[in-house]
């Protein structure tokens, strides 16, 4: 099976979209769970809410929010360009940030309900032996969680894989910029005698998702075996 | 010195404490619901409390007139919680470690190994909590409270998820952390046989105030108001004399006369603390003849008081004030009345083993 060079960059162009999304979502994904299982507060549903947003949106009208809010014009979009000088409409780091958004509430999700499994005793605890809340927070919650993090950061590295209708209307397809493994095999099924090549991505995609899985698998195992004090 | 004063409101429930908390080991009694581990909680700093203030040893840790509330991991304390609390993710080692790490201070390290050997965890150290039985968890959880070098050690009922063999073996802990670290200790039961052994001071409390606060024998003695789910009792100090080889049985003076104890490891010279419910006295009137009952004291009635359907007495037998609990029908019967000289008799056996307890304040 041969890749063609544009095939290549597809697949590089995914994965890379993939890590970025699922690794820079992570601290607020994080954050944002935190807020939600301890925190209670006036427009707590309205925060829940625009989280879970992308889940229930048509992916191409979170895509056109993003294009509105985003693009060189959008109101948050003009502000990067100018300030700080990022463009991210029609760039790969556009698609990184479709990917992330559709993430997102699975990201939050998995992360949320181990912070709300959490035996909250054993922060006291922590707390009673001189820690700070700080401390607390990465020597016993952070490990403690951590089953839920990695599932929520495998979902949501699953998820930018698979993205195509937001990325395709914020940052379109172009070809080793924003062409992302989903979005070149549907540009193999609008051109005639593409069938050969939709075939071989389908497959590459396969075999990336079915690794990604088994990875994550093992991972999360090891993760669960750590945090339970048993022995992995 | 802990000095706690405080009003707190959770829903429906309310609190509005004062107690006190000086060296040795002081209980903090009452029946479940009663709020014993909310005022703990307040003074580890886990809860702040509505109002009031709470001290020790002249620092202020909570003055809700002055806003300040110092948190639990400012307040040098340790805290051995019912369930122990152990971090599943670390080895009892990192546990130990996890203690020492955020208050830092000159430990020889043969003291640290010397409390590892008295808990006898030396063996577990690279074990995990989630392998560990209900008993080796307790003194691992001693022992963490114990390495974050506190000023003030705070204890939940830290036997009650432990059946009766494993309470015995951690108590002798419990008594050498008292008597040996000299760390203050706010002690959370509603366990008699526990309290009745170590305390040196006694807070009883019930529906979210203190009833009485003392010596044990004051406390929990009498006809003080007690937790209703505490027998009414007595408690003995006495000295051991000798042991009556063969028979199993322990001499022992009080001020009350001489007694007669099941043998058990105390030894000659040793004080100790009995404890008598007052159900298990019989009370006489006059020589009472020839009776089984080996344990006879003579006093005279200070007081009867009728309680849910029997009369409490209190007879002052030279010094030493004792319950003891009869029907009515008794009471009227032998025409009981203040000043009267009566026998108070029980059984050596009605001591049990357990009741034979080690008086603090005389241990060399």
């Amino acid at each position: 099976m041969i890749l063609s060079e544009e095939d290549w960059m597809a697949l590089a162009i995914s994965l890379k979209v993939a890590v970025v999304a699922s690794a820079a979502s992570l601290p607020f994904g994080i954050a944002v769970a935190w807020v939600l299982a301890r925190k209670s507060f006036p427009g707590k549903s309205v925060l829940n809410g625009l989280v879970h947003l992308p889940l229930i949106l048509p992916p191409v009208v979170t895509g056109y929010i993003l294009l509105i809010l985003f693009g060189r014009k959008g109101a948050i979009g003009s502000v990067l360009d100018q300030v700080f000088g990022i463009v991210l409409s029609f760039r790969w780091t556009g698609a990184a940030l479709a990917a992330a958004v559709m993430g997102f509430p699975l990201m939050v999700r998995a992360i949320r309900l181990s912070i709300e499994g959490l035996d909250r005793g054993l922060e006291s605890a922590a707390a009673t032996l001189g820690a700070s809340r700080f401390d607390v927070f990465r020597t016993v919650t952070l490990p403690l969680i951590m089953p839920g993090i990695v599932t929520g950061t495998i979902l949501a590295f699953a998820k930018a894989m698979g993205e195509f209708g937001a990325t395709i209307t914020f940052v379109s397809a172009i070809p080793g910029e924003t062409k992302t493994l989903a979005a070149a095999i549907y540009g193999y099924t609008q051109v005639p005698g593409g069938d050969e090549g939709a075939m071989r991505l389908t497959l590459i995609s396969v075999g990336v998702s079915m690794a990604a899985l088994l990875a994550s698998e093992l991972l999360a195992r090891r993760v669960q075996a750590r945090t339970e004090g048993r022995d992995a | 010195m802990l000095d706690v004063d405080i009003r707190h409101a959770q829903g429906e429930f309310r609190l509005e404490v004062a107690f006190s908390a000086g060296e040795g080991l002081t209980a903090l009694v009452g029946p479940s619901g009663s709020g014993k581990t909310t005022l703990a909680n307040i003074a580890a700093g886990l809860i702040r409390p509505q109002a009031g203030h709470v001290t020790f040893n002249g620092e202020t840790w909570f003055d809700s007139d002055r806003n300040i509330f110092l948190p639990a991991e400012r307040r040098r304390i340790g805290y051995v919680f019912q369930e122990g609390r152990l971090f599943p993710h670390m080895t009892v080692r990192q546990n130990l470690q996890y203690a020492r790490h955020f208050r830092p201070v000159r430990v020889e390290e043969a003291a640290d190994t010397r409390l590892i050997d008295l808990l006898g965890i030396g063996h577990l150290l690279d074990r995990r909590p989630a392998g560990l039985s209900g008993g080796e968890r307790s003194r691992v959880a001693i022992g963490r409270a114990l390495f974050s070098t506190p000023s003030l050690l705070i204890m939940d009922e830290p036997l009650a998820a432990l059946d009766q063999a494993r309470k015995a073996e951690i108590l002798p802990h419990l008594e050498y952390v008292r008597d040996e670290t000299g760390i203050p200790i706010l002690y959370v039961s509603h366990a008699m046989e526990e309290v009745a052994r170590l305390a040196n001071r006694v807070v009883s409390v019930a529906s979210g105030g203190v009833v009485a606060q003392g010596e044990p024998g004051a406390v929990l003695g009498g006809t003080r108001p007690m937790p209703e789910d505490m027998e009414p009792a007595t408690f003995i100090s006495a000295r051991i004399s000798h042991h009556l080889e063969g028979e199993g049985l322990t001499v022992a003076n009080s001020r009350a006369g001489s007694l007669y104890l099941k043998r058990g490891s105390a030894e000659p010279g040793d004080w100790v603390r009995v404890y008598v419910a007052a159900q298990d006295i019989i009370l006489g009137i006059g020589e009472p003849g020839n009776l089984s009952a080996l344990n006879r004291l003579e006093g005279r009635v200070l007081a009867l008081e009728e309680r849910a359907g029997s009369v409490w007495v209190t007879v002052n037998c030279s010094g030493e004030v004792v319950l003891v609990q009869v029907t009515r029908h008794s009471a009227a019967r032998m025409a009981l009345a203040e000043g009267q000289p009566v026998s108070l008799l029980f059984k050596s056996v009605s001591i049990d083993t357990q009741g034979l307890f080690r008086r603090q304040d005389a241990r060399p």
